[in-house]
Order: structure tokens, then sequence, then C-alpha cells
């Protein structure tokens, strides 16, 4: 019979990232999210002009509409670390993982509305206006996290990335604006038009609204669970840079 | 249901796609945890 290896893990310490309150937003976002699954397939009615390929809709606009958020949180914790007091190092966290979940999602948006272009359109991929800038803030978004990953330190990292991330997001409005702007194979504004009119009624709008809220409640959660890990990742390089230079001093004989 | 491979494969790529991520997220937090003390995270 063997014994089991002594564990390196303090008895004091909690594993992981949850918290009292993102366990409940976690159960909360479960839940909306199985009401999505039952009005989207399953209560709302089929579209008088798409029939059932509107469904698409109830994961495709959420998807977006979390994208954009992630974005514009983004450019946000960009600028309180740029032009912050004390250049907050916890802004720059929430920068980065806020990017992550909107690239994420703006895959998502991307497949969908491949789907979804496919039933109604006839064909995955149109070089039309709202497809293409589409695709150009997805990479948009691909560089600033390469821009993160770039050698360097991490308050030189923090400041490239706060740049690219306020730059980026300039391009937010204009993926927006784009089927007015251009000649667009892309439906307009789903539910509100310019003249704040809201186009969905009943069921639909409600579905709708459902995938809203729970995908706003889903970012809310990735958010919090991914700034943590970024911050543990910090802490152990940091930890790591620390243990390196206390070897070599040890090796060359210095004394700190 | 009419288009129902594209219907359904749109649920299950943006369900998927969250299960993954979420998943991936609170494994790498459970994994980097291991070796902190509980004062090393602020969120405690």
């Amino acid at each position: 019979m063997t014994s089991d290896p002594p564990s390196t893990v303090s008895t004091t310490s909690r594993r992981g990232t949850a918290t009292a309150a993102t366990r409940v937003l976690g159960v909360l976002t479960i839940v909306m999210i199985g009401w999505l699954g039952v009005f989207g397939l399953l209560l709302s009615p089929a579209d008088r002009d798409q029939g059932d390929a509107v469904r698409i809709m109830y994961v495709h606009v959420p998807s977006v509409w979390l994208a954009y958020l992630a974005f514009i949180v983004t450019a946000l914790a960009s600028a309180v670390h740029l032009f912050g007091k004390g250049h907050s190092m916890q802004a720059d966290r929430v920068a980065g993982a806020s990017a992550e979940i909107g690239v994420v999602f703006m895959a998502v948006t991307l497949v969908t509305g491949m789907l979804w272009g496919r039933i109604t359109w006839g064909v995955y991929w149109q070089w039309d206006a709202r497809l293409t800038t589409t695709a150009l803030l997805f990479i948009s978004y691909i560089g600033y996290l390469a821009v993160r990953g770039l050698e360097g330190s991490r308050s030189q990292r923090a400041r490239r990335s706060a740049i690219v991330g306020l730059l980026a997001v300039l391009e937010v409005p204009l993926v927006h604006w784009s089927v007015r702007l251009w000649r667009s194979l892309h439906q307009e504004a789903t539910v509100l038009g310019t003249d704040l009119d809201v186009s969905l009624d009943g069921l639909m709008l409600f579905s709708l609204f459902v995938g809203v809220v729970a995908f706003t409640l889903l970012f809310l959660w990735l958010l919090l669970h991914r700034s943590r890990v970024l911050t543990m990742i910090d802490l152990s390089a940091e930890t790591g840079l620390d243990a390196a230079l206390a070897q070599r001093r040890a090796e060359g004989g210095v004394t700190a | 249901m009419t288009d129902a491979g594209f219907i359904l494969g749109s649920y299950a790529i943006t369900f998927g796609s969250i299960l993954i991520f979420a998943w991936r997220t609170v494994r790498s937090g459970k994994s980097l945890s291991d070796g902190m003390s509980d004062e090393e995270k602020p969120w405690l």
C-alpha cells in the first residue's frame, strides 16, 4: 500500500477564483441561458418572412451585444490605466480580460451570422459592408491580444495595449452604422430603428430580451473570473522572477 | 422546424463556446490558485 505524496497546497488556501457573489451570478446566468434555449427554440414563433431561421437571432444579437460591451469595457479600463492616477494595473487586467471575452463572442457572432446568412442569402459569406467591418473588428482585437503578448515589462505591455484598446473601439460605431453608411445585404437594427420605434413585438422581443440579459450576466461572470486569473498570472510571473533573481544572487555569492 | 441543422448548429456553437471558455477560465483559476495563499487573492 502506498501513501499519497504530501500536498503542496496550503490547507488554509481556497481554490479557484469563485466567491459567493460569483456563484450566485453563475447560477442566475445558467438559469437565464436555459430560458434562452427554451424561448429561442420552442416558445417564440417563426417569422412571417424568415420562418424558423429567425431563431438564430436570439443567440446572434446577444453575442454581438456582448462583444460590443466587452470592447467598450476594454476601452474604458484602458483609459483608466492610461490617464488615471497611479496607472492602475488592475484596470489593465480588466481591459485584457474583457478583450479576450469580446474576441470569443465576436467569433461566435461571425459563425452564427454565417449560418443565418446561408439560410437567408444562400451563401455563408459576402464581402458586404457589415460583414467586412465585423471581420475587421475581430482581427483588430486579435491584434490587441497579440500586443498584450509582446515582450517587455508589465507597464510597457499595459501602456501599449491601452493605446490599441482606445483606437480599436472606434471601429464599433463604424460596424454598427455600416448598414446605413453603405448599401448592405445585412438587415438594419433588429430592435430599434433610427426613429427609436420598436420593430419587434410580443414573444420575439421578449426572447431577445432574455438573450441580452443572459449574455450580460454571462459577461459579468466571465469578466470577474478572467480578470482574477490574469491577476494570478501576473503574480506568478513576479514570484517566478523574484525566485530567479534570488537564485542568480545565490549562485554569484551576492547577498540581497 | 425548417433548416434545423443550421439553427441547432448555431445554438450548439454558441453554448459550446461559452462552456469551453468558462471551463478553461475556471480550470486555469483553480490551477493557478493552488500555489497561492488567500492573502495573495485580493477578491477573497
